[in-house]
């Protein structure tokens, strides 16, 4: 006990002893940037979000697409109301028995303050993706354009091995398509006919979901991703697909 | 040969193989018919998600880990029977041709389980040719599988005409197109970075010695109840050949055994996923597949009982090679399932993806893996009488033939 409070009389000693509170808060928010920070399962060191995000030779400063559309996630926004997913499902005719985007619901009884959280998902739309390099026949591809990653429903084999490959379960066999059915950021339903966003994040009251051209520094995924101060991170990176779906708190 | 492909004469022998023979052509033929049946009702009437126990979470199951036992057996029996009648090595080659007929039926008998599992079979034949993607795992095991089966039909009429130059090239054409294919099918899971379990060189190494392993356990099995069929003892040379087979599959037990246990003690030390899969066959829901089945039916027992058969003790050869063959059966379902069990978001701890994913197969599937089995059976039931049990006519026996062959091969090599 008394070498405890020896050892914090020391301390105090190696303080400088006159920092401002803005200061130190700043440092203190840098600290837990560059430490890390644990949300989503995922524990990532932000030195630079997109440097994390995108490894050294991957799509860091250059996208490849044009527009390059990405999602980012304001996750400790998200209520549950699940309106997203019945816009998903009204836009583009989801059957009950799958789904384009889910939310899910993580409690944690111990927490302090709020004891519950939600947490959408829909395909990554990777860069890496797992699903276009394993299907026989090219029946899923990424749009040379946009790279999202698109379903050509008549080379559909129904092998089903891009569902085994897709490190986020954002694929199921459609039985009236006769084809793997996932989310084209509603690139069939809006995108393509003029429209500028998608059906889930236009139901959204909270706005949860922001989409956007990760390629236009102008656009304000791409100024989410591409900040410091908030920590900003990606489902399951450890799967290597470089995926196009972000996600954020605060 | 030609006596032998008399059709007329073929047909007699099959008509004379005895009530119990035809019982179990019979039987083989109803489940062949009935699992075609089922697999079509699957696919085009009832749909695939009403008739078959996959899921979202786990899309590839039994119909999948049938294909794969068929392929790795099929893989095994070429490579297994090149040993003999490619490489040269003598005492392997009285079994060569009934294993390269095996070889063939057991592939057959995997195109036609996997043919009732993928959704559109029709579109696969187009677009696989039309739009070939050459990133893909699953197109090279097709792709290379369809060659090899066109290798080892050539290979085996070319065996039949005792024209071992021709049969020795297409053969070594058919062991690299195979070792190659059973190797990407392999890729195919482990190739897969997103699944922790299956992830890594693992799988495409292990297919390799496992299909070693279930190729002499098919060729022990078949070899012994094909003379039981044709009501021959086992002669000098094919019993020679026997006890070198079961030395093979000794051998590989214990290379297969040295993977198993890598295998496990890795995934005990790995990330999350793989902790969950290891404990789920250890001591969870697939603990008794695995002790019982992959450990004991699949490796131990048999091992034990062809090492104190000495290879010559045919009813314990026999009795291993069967409870080896149904081992590895349970073997391959559980390397395909357990890969998925373990929710992709489970590190999350969100409620939709709390517990492990459960399979159970349905009635359809086990009809349709029974089809496959009545396949396999009524091709090998048939092929023993029409090929009259590999015998040689003239009065000259197949071994005689086959070690002249053997000289001959060494001498042009």
């Amino acid at each position: 006990m008394r070498r405890d409070t020896a050892a914090g009389e020391n301390s105090k000693q190696n303080v400088p002893e006159q920092v401002p509170d803005e200061q130190r808060r700043e440092f203190l928010k840098i600290g837990l940037i560059v430490t890390g920070f644990f949300a989503g399962g995922t524990l990532i060191s932000l030195v630079s979000n997109a440097r994390q995000l995108f490894p050294p030779g991957a799509f860091r400063q250059e996208y490849p697409y044009k527009p390059h559309y990405a999602m980012i996630m304001r996750q400790d926004r998200c209520i549950g109301c699940e309106r997203c997913v019945d816009a998903c499902v009204a836009a583009n005719h989801v059957p009950d028995y799958g789904w384009r985007t889910l939310v899910m619901e993580r409690e944690a009884p111990k927490a302090v303050g709020q004891k519950r959280e939600f947490i959408p998902i829909l395909c990554n739309q990777c860069n890496n993706p797992p699903c276009v390099r394993t299907c026989p026949t090219k029946a899923t591809f990424k749009d040379k354009t946009n790279g999202i990653i698109i379903m050509n429903d008549k080379k559909c084999i129904g092998c089903k091995s891009c569902m085994i490959a897709c490190p986020y379960n954002a694929r199921y066999y459609n039985e009236e398509k006769g084809a793997i059915d996932k989310c084209d950021f509603c690139l069939e339903v809006n995108l393509s006919k003029g429209k500028k966003t998608t059906a889930c994040v236009e139901a959204c009251p909270a706005d949860v979901r922001i989409f956007g051209d990760l390629s236009d520094p102008g656009d304000s995924v791409y100024k989410m991703v591409h900040q410091l101060q908030r920590p900003v991170w990606v489902m399951r990176e450890q799967a290597g697909a470089a995926p196009n779906v972000f996600y954020t708190k605060g | 040969m030609w006596e032998a492909m008399d059709i007329k004469a073929a047909y007699r022998r099959v008509l004379s193989g005895g009530p119990v023979y035809h019982a179990f052509v019979l039987l083989f033929a109803l489940l062949l018919v009935v699992g075609i049946s089922a697999g079509i009702h699957a696919l085009f009437i009832a749909g695939s998600r009403h008739a078959y126990g996959t899921t979202r979470e786990i899309p590839l199951a039994i119909l999948i880990s049938t294909y794969i036992f068929f392929a790795v057996a099929s893989t095994g029996l070429c490579i297994v029977s090149s040993i003999g009648h490619v490489f040269g090595v003598r005492d392997f080659m009285p079994i060569a041709r009934r294993a390269v007929l095996l070889s063939i039926i057991t592939i057959l008998s995997g195109f036609l389980v996997i043919g009732l599992e993928i959704e559109n079979p029709f579109r696969m034949a187009v677009y696989n040719v039309l739009s070939p993607n050459l990133t893909s795992n699953i197109w090279w095991m097709g792709t290379l599988y369809s060659i090899f089966l066109i290798l080892m039909s050539i290979e085996f009429v070319f065996l039949m005409l005792h024209r071992h130059d021709v049969s020795a090239k297409t053969g070594l054409l058919g062991v690299i197109s195979d070792v190659a294919a059973i190797s990407v099918l392999g890729g195919i899971f482990g190739m897969l970075q997103g699944r922790e379990f299956w992830y890594g060189p693992y799988l495409q190494l292990y297919l390799v010695a496992s299909a070693v392993v279930t190729g002499c356990a098919f060729i022990l099995f078949f070899v012994i109840l094909a003379h039981r069929i044709n009501r021959t003892a086992i002669d000098a040379p094919t019993g020679r050949a026997l006890e070198v087979v079961s030395k093979l599959a000794v051998l590989m037990l214990v290379v297969v055994m040295f993977f198993t246990v890598w295998k496990m003690l890795t995934a005990a030390v790995g990330g999350p996923a793989n902790r969950e899969a290891f404990s789920a066959v250890i001591s969870g829901p697939f603990a008794f597949k695995f002790w019982v089945f992959e450990i004991t039916g699949g490796l131990v027992l048999p091992f034990v009982l062809l090492l104190l058969s000495g290879g010559k003790k045919i009813r314990q050869m026999f009795v291993a090679a069967t409870v080896m063959i149904f081992s590895i059966f349970f073997t391959r379902l559980d390397m395909v399932v357990v890969g998925q069990i373990v929710p992709l978001y489970l590190e999350l701890g969100v409620k939709e993806f709390a517990g492990l994913h459960t399979y159970t197969p349905s009635l359809h599937e086990i009809l349709v893996v029974l089809g496959g089995f009545g396949f396999c059976g009524l091709a090998f039931l048939l092929g023993e009488k029409i090929f009259d049990g590999f015998q040689e006519p003239h009065g000259h026996r197949e071994d005689d033939e086959t070690a002249t062959d053997a000289v001959r091969v060494e001498e042009t090599s």
